[in-house]
């Protein structure tokens, strides 16, 4: 700590947040700067508490943006200037790396210690596993201090992250490293995807950001039809297999009643009935793989064999239209060989090309979607309408329907090709 | 330094993962067949191959200081096998091989402060944003409000007594950065923003802030000879929208900033679609160190979803059975006309039927 700051900054709000069962991050802070033997680590772990106490005495924020980048890069990093680093002069500088994670989010220890002495050489100490697109939150270095760090992990495989109009880290699931429930191979989808979009992420160009997220079944943990412009998720559909004596046994330790009340009539297209001897009958016609079944009768009950992804583009918060879900635009694509990812790629990159010629600044794929309609954005991308993509079919009669005969020639020449295996 | 003497930089993107992924679960990738739950916070895995894998979750402060996440490897090396993961909650997880190693895992995180839990239907670590520690445009501090909410529901973290798991957010601006959540605590600004007219024209591109307003409230002007930006306050809406590209248009306000509350968001697919969540609360002080109001409204809310709810119904599908105006009588929240939507697409928000509970 420098000479005329080697005191301590009161922080007797901050103390408060030292109570209590959860562990607590002040206490974190506070170690930083009393315990950590090098001087500029105690002395940033000071100025950045009092600036804490500071903010939360007069419940503002006093963090500016910036421009601070590695070399060769344009994002990645968000630069945070104090506003009052007169008083608190040791974390005036305080800027956060975006680290993408290894995809599914595993780690050796000896990795995340790496990770922590690389960070303490050259920034805060303080670090988040992950912030909330997904990337590692190296919180707290200096704009020179960004570029020491950078180049000491990205020797040993790790990259930025995205930050501003660009692509940004992706996320998966734990997926089939340990989730029966796992339709597809997240993981190599995620590093399919991203990794083939390694400029956009570095170099910001696009109308704003774009996020992928896979997940590997529809219950959906990464949030992706929430959150993400390219939502994957994987999905089957052939017929659920059913283990019988699984059944049975379910059955027999939870009773009928639960079955009928927790499993049957919960299923939201009725698809499932318990037959008079125990039996569970199941019309997978009309089964919307909501997994919920699957997920109550977890032994007894799996996901088919015939499996593949649905994709879903345009899900995104609030900014600035209002929160918008995904909305399906590949009803179900088959992922196994070399040529399916390729496809998929593919057709992320008309997504991101198209929205790129045609996105507003600041405006998401998503929002573009609903300025110029579905159509033109399929159109756009050239994929083929189905009525997977839609609620329901159109409720108002202002539309130009004078191209119809030719569009439903469309469909059933696609009908012919589908019947002739194409 | 000068520009030869610079490293380029290796563009390697996302890593692949399974260089450090437990053995196990290289072994066995892609061939799971099903899950047990033997207690808060573990599970355990079973591969076709009859290989099993063990999983203890753990809460953790979210911002690490290096002692704690070497406190964490320390942990994983004495007790478990030196593979972890982060859920996208931010919990870490411990993989092992081996039953034994659980009971010992669970003892030496829980003897260093760690909570083992947050699975199943549990209420799960709040998922939050950066807040006053590090954004540049945060109307509170999401840290703490998550570690004050965290101390009082530790309990239900730690057990499973809801009908179903309860996924808690937080976010620091109306951006919601932290997503969606059963129960959502956001700040709410209810002022327009108080713009200091001397920086506007240095600091902001006046045309893409004009162009950022949800409701076209923003114009350029010239005040005290200055080009500046004003703004229709009949129209705001008070989204702070416009304080990230132009800073000078202050939108916090220690005393305007509110918090609200919000319930039903659910990104699973099970059972019914995905929803998003929906206002139930206004007007929440935003309060330093410990936001007591907000976290008693929560806890309010939690309790009545516990107490009423069936099994597996998320509070989204809870709300849905027993309607709105029940929620607000069972929970006591007032129901006001900040509660009726105008925004787009909102006339499908409201009651075109006669289906109505008395």
């Amino acid at each position: 700590m420098s000479d005329s700051r080697n005191k301590f900054h009161d922080t007797p709000m901050l103390d408060e947040l030292e109570s209590g069962p959860w562990p607590s991050f002040i206490s974190g802070i506070k170690n930083l700067r009393d315990k950590h033997p090098d001087q500029r680590i105690n002395g940033v772990a000071n100025d950045l508490l009092g600036q804490l106490e500071h903010s939360y005495e007069t419940r503002k924020g006093y963090w500016k943006g910036g421009t601070v980048s590695v070399f060769g890069y344009g994002a990645g990093i968000i630069p945070r200037f104090s506003e009052v680093g007169q008083q608190f002069p040791d974390s005036r500088e305080f800027h956060t790396l975006r680290v993408q994670p290894p995809a599914g989010n595993h780690y050796t220890t000896d990795m995340l210690r790496q990770l922590g002495e690389s960070w303490e050489r050259w920034g805060s100490g303080l670090v988040t596993f992950h912030g909330q697109t997904g990337n590692i939150m190296f919180i707290g270095a200096t704009t020179e201090n960004t570029q020491h760090f950078f180049d000491e992990i990205n020797d040993y495989g790790f990259d930025l992250g995205g930050a501003g109009p660009c692509v940004r880290t992706a996320m998966s699931c734990v997926g089939a490293a340990r989730c029966e429930q796992s339709c597809t191979n997240e993981h190599r989808l995620q590093r399919e995807l991203v990794n083939n979009f390694t400029d956009d992420v570095h170099r910001p160009a696009l109308p704003y950001k774009f996020k992928f997220k896979i997940s590997g079944c529809p219950n959906d943990c990464t949030n992706s039809i929430e959150r993400a412009d390219f939502a994957v998720i994987g999905t089957w559909r052939d017929d659920i297999k059913i283990d019988e004596e699984q059944v049975a046994n379910f059955i027999d330790s939870k009773g009928r009643q639960y079955v009928i009340d927790n499993v049957i009539t919960r299923c939201p297209s009725n698809c499932m009935t318990l037959t008079d001897d125990d039996r569970l009958e199941i019309d997978n016609r009309n089964c919307v793989k909501c997994m919920h079944c699957l997920n109550v009768m977890n032994r007894a009950l799996s996901p088919g064999d015939d499996r593949g992804v649905t994709v879903l583009v345009g899900g995104k918060r609030t900014l600035k239209i209002g929160d918008l879900m995904g909305t399906v635009v590949v009803p179900f694509m088959k992922l196994e060989t070399d040529e399916d990812y390729e496809k998929i790629v593919e057709i992320a990159e008309n997504i991101i090309d198209f929205w790129a010629e045609n996105g507003l600044e600041h405006e998401r794929c998503g929002e573009m979607i609903e300025r110029i309609g579905l159509i033109n954005f399929l159109e756009g991308v050239e994929l083929d309408v189905d009525p997977n993509m839609i609620a329901h079919p159109r409720e108002s009669s202002y539309v130009r329907m004078d191209g119809w005969d030719e569009e439903a020639e469309k469909w059933f020449e696609r009908k012919r090709v589908a019947a002739q295996g194409g | 330094m000068n520009l030869q003497e610079m490293r380029r930089p290796i563009e390697s993107g996302c890593p692949d993962g399974m260089q450090y992924m437990h053995p196990s679960m290289i072994r066995n990738f892609g061939q799971w067949r099903y899950h047990d739950h033997p207690r808060p916070g573990v599970l355990v895995h079973h591969a076709e191959s009859g290989e099993s894998i063990w999983t203890v979750k753990a809460g953790t402060q979210r911002i690490l200081d290096v002692y704690t996440l070497r406190k964490l490897c320390d942990i994983g090396d004495k007790y478990g096998d030196g593979h972890v993961r982060f859920t996208i909650r931010s919990n870490i997880e411990y993989m092992v091989d081996r039953e034994e190693k659980v009971e010992p895992l669970i003892e030496a995180l829980e003897k260093e402060g760690f909570v083992v839990g947050g699975t199943a239907n549990s209420v799960a670590f709040i998922s939050h944003t950066q807040g006053w520690l590090h954004c540049d445009i945060p109307g509170t501090d999401a840290s703490g409000v998550v570690k004050a909410m965290m101390d009082e529901l530790i309990d239900e973290f730690k057990h499973c007594r809801m009908p179903n798991r309860v996924h808690i957010t937080t976010s620091c601006c109306q951006i919601n950065c932290g997503g969606q959540g059963d129960i959502a605590i956001n700040v709410q600004h209810t002022k327009p923003p108080k713009i200091n007219h001397s920086l506007v024209a240095n600091v902001c591109e006046r045309p893409s802030v004009v162009a950022r307003c949800p409701v076209a409230a923003i114009r350029p002007a010239m005040v005290d000879g200055k080009p500046s930006l004003e703004v229709d306050e009949k129209k705001c809406i008070c989204c702070g929208a416009c304080y990230p590209p132009c800073p000078p248009m202050q939108i916090n306000d220690p005393e305007h900033s509110k918090l609200a509350i919000w319930v039903g968001g659910n990104h699973s697919n099970a059972r019914s679609k995905p929803s998003f969540q929906k206002l139930v609360a206004g007007g929440v002080p935003n309060n330093p160190p410990r936001w007591p109001e907000a976290t008693a409204i929560v806890k309010k809310i939690l309790k009545t979803y516990q107490q009423d709810a069936k099994d597996w119904e998320r509070v989204n599908e809870w709300v849905d059975r027993i309607g709105w105006p029940r929620f607000f009588e069972l929970t006591g929240l007032p129901f006001t006309k900040y509660h009726i939507d105008n925004w787009r697409g909102s006339r499908k928000s409201l009651n075109s039927s006669t289906h109505i509970r008395f």
